[in-house]
């Protein structure tokens, strides 16, 4: 065989290995969203949304899961994102050069790859102890602490991705730093920096392991943060690890809903940042 | 404006205006707006600028020319303090603005920066609407009506030329414009500011010759007004453009003239071989 016949063979070979694990890794994408669809689309119904979880045997919903995990993810996006905007704004504007920015983007890191359940113990010692209950406080905190990481690392990669050119344009007209940043760097990024908080929320509305510790679960109506509160991995975890067929179901229409929440927010990240790059 | 009139005004003006211990021609009756005494310049180690002595006369186009990292850059990035915004990078010796020092630690930066203006290279419009590119800066430092804004930005764009292309679509993006365009609006927001000195790095180097024949055009209309300085890797362009050039050579002013004499008779050997295309 000659030289070029046999770079076409490992050509045709190393190609049909990437198609294949292409499948494979999709393959699974398909059939998870397909059991999801298959499972939790008969069972979709308006009293999913309205009726409370129902103690076994009886019919119910999800309404309490549903609003506890709205309130949590709103709160932690509330307390997360300014505290992850101002770090990542520090680092990229003003920290640039700092000792300081290379320690926290290093400590972030670690952060942002913490697995969540260590994040679970460690607001479980600082608040729920203490406190002595479990509360919504609580499993929003320990989201919150989830967030900041995603958001501070998505503000200072936008914030750089801003031309210095821009900055310097702007600066030589007179401009204050503080309108530099406010006005046109976080123009600049914006869409980006948006992203970053959706992904965010896309992140911690599947967390399971930080909110078992804090917020634990509540099979009534409640919402009230400052007691145990019902979310929907948590109820998930729970209903789909019981024997009774009809917390099953609703285990798997909880699924269908948070998959379904978090690929739209995704495609709308998407979307958004399509429309800053054909700028 | 007379220039006899003005030269008494200056109290920085020396008597007989020499650079690098001549005189210079036809430069006893002008003003120095801007006067660069024995500057240093460093980025961490590294002398970028060494003893550099050079006046921007009043309301005169100033050209500087070398080849790439002669340090002209450099030089134009210090009369606003642009470089302050990076750390390692530092200036020593005197730039005065009508004879008060503007490296000295005092100095308000955003209000000197009002005062000598920059444009970049790089076009480099704010994500903002066109309106809006130019207002902005108008109202860091003037609380002005609606209306008188408007009045200030339509000059600031009829004076940069390009009011007749955009009059229509003040309110679009400023970074739907053309490469030319969106460096006339830079100029335009520079302008819009009211500033006295005009910096302009490499203005022209991203722009086709149409685009570039009509910001000469401007240039020649603003040293009415304004005193400019630019620096550009196009000879032909300091010739057309400035009254005076200075040719710059590894960090050092190496000479200084008007800009006739210096695209005729040179002193320097070094100047003679770069106009001359020998070398850079």
């Amino acid at each position: 065989m000659n030289l070029y016949a046999r770079r076409r063979f490992r050509n045709h070979v190393i190609l049909t290995l990437s198609v294949g694990a292409t499948v494979v890794g999709l393959g699974w994408l398909v059939l998870i969203l397909g059991a999801l669809l298959y499972q939790g689309l008969s069972g979709l119904s308006l009293a999913v949304f309205t009726e409370m979880t129902p103690p076994p045997g009886a019919d119910g919903g999800l309404l309490n899961p549903i609003i506890g995990s709205l309130m949590m993810t709103i709160l932690a996006v509330a307390i997360g994102t300014p505290i992850g905007i101002l770090a990542g704004t520090y680092m990229a504007e003003y920290g640039k050069y700092a000792k300081l920015t290379m320690v926290v983007r290093f400590i972030n890191d670690i952060l942002l790859s913490a697995p969540s359940i260590v994040v679970g113990l460690f607001i479980y010692e600082i608040l729920v102890a203490p406190m002595g209950h479990f509360s919504g406080w609580a499993g929003a905190v320990a989201l919150a602490v989830i967030v900041v990481p995603v958001v501070v690392r998505t503000t200072e990669d936008m914030l750089s991705l801003v031309p210095r050119e821009l900055r310097e344009a702007a600066t030589a007209l007179g401009m204050p730093r503080a309108h530099v940043i406010g006005y046109v760097s976080y123009r600049a990024a914006r869409a980006g920096m948006i992203t970053g908080v959706l992904l965010a929320i896309a992140r911690i509305s599947g967390e399971t392991a930080p909110l078992l510790f804090t917020s634990l679960n509540n099979q009534f109506f409640s919402a009230d943060l400052n007691a145990p509160i019902s979310s929907l991995p948590v109820v998930i975890f729970q209903f789909a690890l019981s024997p009774y067929a009809d917390w099953q179901k609703l285990a798997w229409i909880g699924a269908l809903i948070i998959t379904f929440a978090v690929l739209a927010l995704s495609i709308t990240a998407r979307a958004l940042s399509a429309t800053r790059t054909s700028k | 404006m007379n220039s006899m009139a003005s030269v008494s005004s200056s109290p920085a003006q020396p008597p007989v205006p020499t650079v690098m211990g001549r005189s210079v021609e036809g430069a006893a009756k002008l003003t120095e707006k801007v006067s660069v005494r024995n500057l240093n310049f460093y980025y961490a180690d590294n002398k970028a600028l060494k003893a550099v002595n050079v006046p921007l006369y009043d309301r005169k186009v100033t050209a500087f020319i070398g080849p790439s990292g002669c340090g002209k850059s450099t030089l134009l990035r210090i009369l606003n303090r642009i470089y302050d915004l990076y750390p390692n990078q530092r200036a020593e010796g005197e730039v005065l603005l009508d004879g008060h020092n503007i490296l000295s630690p005092g100095q308000d930066l955003n209000l000197l920066r009002a005062r000598i203006g920059m444009v970049f290279q790089k076009p480099t419009p704010f994500p903002m609407s066109i309106f809006e590119n130019i207002a902005f800066g108008v109202r860091l430092f003037e609380n002005l009506p609606r209306a008188e804004i408007e009045t200030r930005v339509e000059s600031a764009l009829r004076r940069a030329a390009i009011w007749d292309e955009v009059k229509d679509k003040l309110q679009a993006n400023g970074l739907s414009l053309s490469g030319g365009q969106q460096q006339r609006l830079c100029i335009a927001r520079t302008v819009a500011v009211k500033p006295e000195v005009i910096l302009l790095d490499e203005p022209c180097s991203a722009l086709d010759p149409i685009s570039t024949a009509k910001i000469e055009e401007l240039i020649d209309e603003l040293k009415d007004d304004y005193t400019i300085a630019i620096v550009t890797h196009n000879m032909q362009q300091a010739a057309r453009v400035s009254d005076y050039t200075a040719f710059m050579y590894l960090g050092e002013l190496v000479e200084y003239d008007n800009t006739s004499k210096m695209f005729t008779t040179p002193t320097d050997r070094r100047t003679q071989d770069y106009i001359t295309g020998r070398f850079g």
